[in-house]
Order: C-alpha cells, then sequence, then structure tokens
C-alpha cells in the first residue's frame, strides 16, 4: 500500500504538531512530524538540553497471564522470567529460523509485561505473538496510548518539575505514576543515546502532557529527522534497515540481546541456527564506519572489494550533527570488523573511503545504577 | 540578463551563452540543512534531464537534474567548504555551476520568476 495523504492514519498529537509548524511525512503508515525548526538545531538541541519527541506510532502492547515471561521466552532470547518487576530489557522478536522481525523493549509492572515495538512492524508482530504464544494469554493492544520521548541531558531536571517521583528512576527502570490525575506509565529508556524517558499516556491526554512539557524552557519537540541522527550516532540499529528477517542476531553486532541462561538453554525460536554463529562465528558483522571528506554515504551504498565486487552494504547513512562528519552502519565481512579497518563504499559509481569505527560514535549518557 | 526557474526547483540565469544554475530558496528550504553538495567537472557535457549534481542534507541525498544542455565551464568551489552557503544564500552566493548553453531554445520550456512562483504557492 502506498503512504498517500488519504490513507494515513493520524496520531493523537497530529495536529498539535501542525500548530508548532512541523513538517509532516508519511512514517509506518502515519503522518508523522520529520522536522520543526531543522534537522542539525534539533539534533544538537537534544544532546545539550531535551527534546521532546512523539513516537505514539508505535506499538504498545500487554501481555497478561501466568508463565507470560516463559511463552515470550520462546520467540525472544531475553532472560524474561529473571526480569524483576520495574525492570525493561531490550530483545529481539526472532522468527523460527532465528532471523530479527522486529526489537523490542519488554517491562516487567509486576502485573503484566508491556512490550515497546517498532510502529511498521506492529501488527505483523502481534500477529506472529498470537500464533506462537498459549491461548491462556492474553495480549492488549493499547491503541488508546500514546507514548512521548522525552531526551537529554535536562531530561531529569525537566520531567522532576511535573513528576517529582520518576526523576528517581535509573536506566532501564520503569513504573506507574501520576500527573494531574492522569496515569503515566514512564520508562528510563530512549533511542538518542542520552538519558530520558518514554511516558505512555492516554491519548486523550497527549496533548495536555505535550504542552507542559515543551513550556519548560529547556523542552522543545523534536521531528523524527533527528530521532534517526541521533540513535545513528549513538550505535543504535533501526529495524527494517539495520536489521530485518533475514539477518540473525550476532551477525547484527547484537549479542548481548542473548543473555547467557537463554544462550545455555537453547531453546529459543531459531536457536540452532543463532547460536552457530555465537560469539564469533557469523561470516558477517553490523560496524559502524568513519567516512572520509564531507559527503554522506546512504542506506544501499555496496561495500566493494578491490576489483570493485560487493563484499557488503551500507544499511545507515548520514551526517553527524555532533562530531561534524559523514558517519556509517554496515555489514562487512568478519575479516574486515576490525575497528580501524580500511572499507571501500562505492555510491553513484564514485568510490568512497571509510575506516571502522567503535560505536556508539558518540557516547552514550544514561542515567545508570551507581554500582553497589 | 534573465533568470529562468523548473519545476525541479532549479534556477538558471542566463547572460549571452553562459547559464548559472543553483537550487531555488524554496528547495533549500525543503531539503533542510545541506552538509554536502556534489558539483559536476568542469569540461562535463550535460544533456537537459542528466544527474547534474547531488544536495546532501543531514538526513538524504537529492538528485538535480541538468536544466539545460550545455558543457560545464565552472564549478562553485566555496560550496566544498561552506556547502551552507545554498541554505544562507540560495539564489545568490549558493549557486552550483555554470555552463556554456548548447540549444538556447531549452529556456522557452523554462518558467519565469512570476509563474515559478504561482507555480510554489500551488503547491
Amino acid at each position: 500500500m502506498s503512504e498517500t495523504a488519504e490513507n494515513l492514519k493520524q496520531l493523537p498529537l497530529g495536529g498539535w504538531h501542525r500548530g508548532l509548524g512541523a513538517r509532516m511525512v508519511p512514517f509506518a503508515g502515519y503522518e508523522m512530524p520529520v522536522q520543526y525548526e531543522g534537522v542539525m538545531a534539533e539534533h544538537i538541541w537534544t544532546r545539550s538540553e531535551a527534546g521532546l519527541f512523539d513516537v505514539s506510532h508505535m506499538g504498545q502492547l500487554q501481555l497478561t497471564g501466568e508463565g507470560a515471561a516463559g511463552a515470550l521466552e520462546k520467540i525472544t532470547p531475553g532472560n524474561l522470567s529473571a526480569l524483576a518487576p520495574g525492570k525493561i530489557r531490550y530483545t529481539l522478536l526472532l522468527a523460527p529460523d532465528g532471523g530479527i522481525l522486529d526489537d523490542l523493549m519488554i517491562t516487567n509492572t509486576g502485573h503484566h509485561l508491556y512490550l515497546v515495538v517498532n510502529g511498521a512492524t506492529k501488527h505483523e508482530d502481534i500477529a506472529y505473538m498470537q500464533a506462537q504464544l498459549p491461548d491462556s494469554l492474553s495480549l492488549n493492544h493499547l491503541e488508546d496510548a500514546a507514548l512521548l520521548a522525552l531526551q537529554g541531558p535536562k531530561a531529569g531536571a525537566a520531567l522532576a518539575q511535573l513528576v517529582p517521583d520518576a526523576a528517581k528512576l535509573y536506566f532501564m527502570e520503569a513504573g506507574p505514576f501520576e500527573w494531574n490525575g492522569i496515569p503515566l506509565g514512564i520508562s528510563r529508556s530512549g533511542y538518542t543515546g542520552e538519558d530520558g524517558f518514554e511516558i505512555s499516556i492516554p491519548a486523550a491526554h497527549a496533548v495536555t502532557l505535550a504542552n507542559a512539557l515543551t513550556d519548560l524552557e529547556e523542552v522543545r519537540p523534536i521531528g523524527l529527522g533527528a530521532r534517526d541522527s541521533l540513535r545513528l550516532e549513538a550505535g543504535l540499529p533501526l529495524y527494517g534497515h539495520d536489521m530485518n528477517p533475514d539477518i540473525l542476531p550476532v551477525e547484527a553486532n547484537l549479542s548481548f540481546a542473548l543473555s547467557k541462561a537463554r544462550r545455555e538453554e537453547g531453546d529459543f525460536a531459531g536457536a540452532e541456527q543463532v547460536l552457530a554463529q555465537y560469539p564469533d562465528k557469523a561470516a558477517k558483522l553490523r560496524v559502524g564506519l568513519f567516512v572520509d571528506g564531507r559527503q554522506p554515504i546512504r542506506e544501499g551504498a555496496a561495500v566493494v572489494d578491490d576489483s570493485g565486487a560487493t563484499i557488503g552494504t551500507v544499511t545507515s547513512g548520514g551526517f553527524s550533527p555532533t562530531l561534524q562528519r559523514p558517519i556509517a552502519m554496515a555489514y562487512v565481512p568478519m575479516e574486515l570488523s576490525r575497528t580501524g579497518t580500511a572499507i571501500t563504499v562505492e555510491q553513484r559509481g564514485k568510490k568512497i573511503a571509510c575506516t571502522v569505527a567503535d560505536m556508539p560514535f558518540v557516547p552514550h549518557h544514561y542515567h545508570r545504577k551507581p554500582k553497589p | 540578463m534573465s533568470r529562468y526557474f523548473t519545476d525541479e526547483h532549479e534556477w538558471v540565469e542566463v547572460e549571452g551563452d553562459t547559464a548559472t544554475v543553483g537550487i531555488t530558496d524554496y528547495a533549500q528550504e525543503q531539503l533542510g540543512d545541506i552538509v554536502f553538495v556534489e558539483v559536476p567537472e568542469v569540461g562535463t557535457e550535460l544533456e537537459q534531464g542528466d544527474d547534474a549534481a547531488v544536495v546532501e542534507s543531514v538526513k538524504a541525498a537529492s538528485d538535480v537534474y541538468a536544466a539545460v544542455s550545455g558543457e560545464v565551464i565552472e564549478v562553485n568551489e566555496a560550496l566544498e567548504d561552506e556547502p551552507g552557503l545554498v541554505n544562507s544564500s540560495a539564489e545568490e552566493d549558493g549557486w552550483f555551476f555554470r555552463l556554456t548553453l548548447s540549444d538556447k531554445e531549452e529556456l522557452e520550456e523554462l518558467m519565469d520568476e512570476k509563474a515559478y512562483k504561482a507555480f510554489v504557492d500551488g503547491l
């Protein structure tokens, strides 16, 4: 289905974005803001102050019932049975052959599991989970909830002015809160590499909260354009670009999502194929690239060898506003994946020199719980 | 001296047989922060409609097609160090390249400033 204006769905904050002068674009079947004042300014603002992102297109799901964590472990490699109430885990939804169907965040609320999945894949995810999970569990799509992300070094101070207790959360912790009688599900997590929060709120109250947050001097609305450049600098892969059903977790450089207990049990979907690559037996690997010169390389550009033969692919690429140079993510042969290795990328017939770089490109600044 | 416009949001300033080409203020506004401009090499023979240049913003690359045919005789070297000139001065200092027109009749297909303004207002 083509994303024409006629069949685009509206999100709870659609009118709010337009009122602020956002440029709206089709994304994941919705009309969404790509930028307000400009990608560069919004990116830099988020890295130095706090940005408010509308990510209501993402799927918010509730999985309820006895044994929910154990059942979900059949299709994810995360140690969900060990996930304590109030804690969040990043994991992957795996196909029977181990291919990555989605990446997602799972919170143990104490009553149920709360899942946040990608907007473009949420309907397929729901269908797959319903087919794979026992009928005794109920999977509820929270379609009447909006999701806002508040990200940046001043996010904690900003949110503390509205919901003081939420600022006590550490990275990858979540809890239920209330603001002016409105229930909020708040997670200390995000997709920018900065400290920040993701706030689930009934759709009817989303505009009120968005206004209250952007009324704060340190908070500005940020569009999808800067969301993409921020996550690229943070080395965070984007589903449908850096991961897809033909890619396995280890080659995607996401081995950290394969918990030790689950590797030993080896009982998740595609475990045989996935573990055959673990820890360093994949033929290719997702790496970061520094690009020589000023010209960005883009998704789809080929990684080539000296003879010009294609040996890999660029899956994300853009200009880093923080580093003021082009950066990218690419799949390269394992033997060329070491940091510092010279790589050649061909784009529109032109060869561009690159170097394998450590990720994140820009250090993460998470609000981690101090080690005891 | 007269200035023409295309529906691809390029401007062409003609003086005798020489044309200076750039993108319009409307185009730079749509593209956002420009971080790189790939201009053609001097000596390139462009046919109308050929890929002539690439404009890179933070997020995406956009092709610039040759609005008219001709041989590239000069490129804007300043864009190499300061691609943001296209944002700050799209229709003056942010020009892309100059060419010697090989078919002045092609200009008749282009819009004048008034027609282009009406075209943009209708978008």
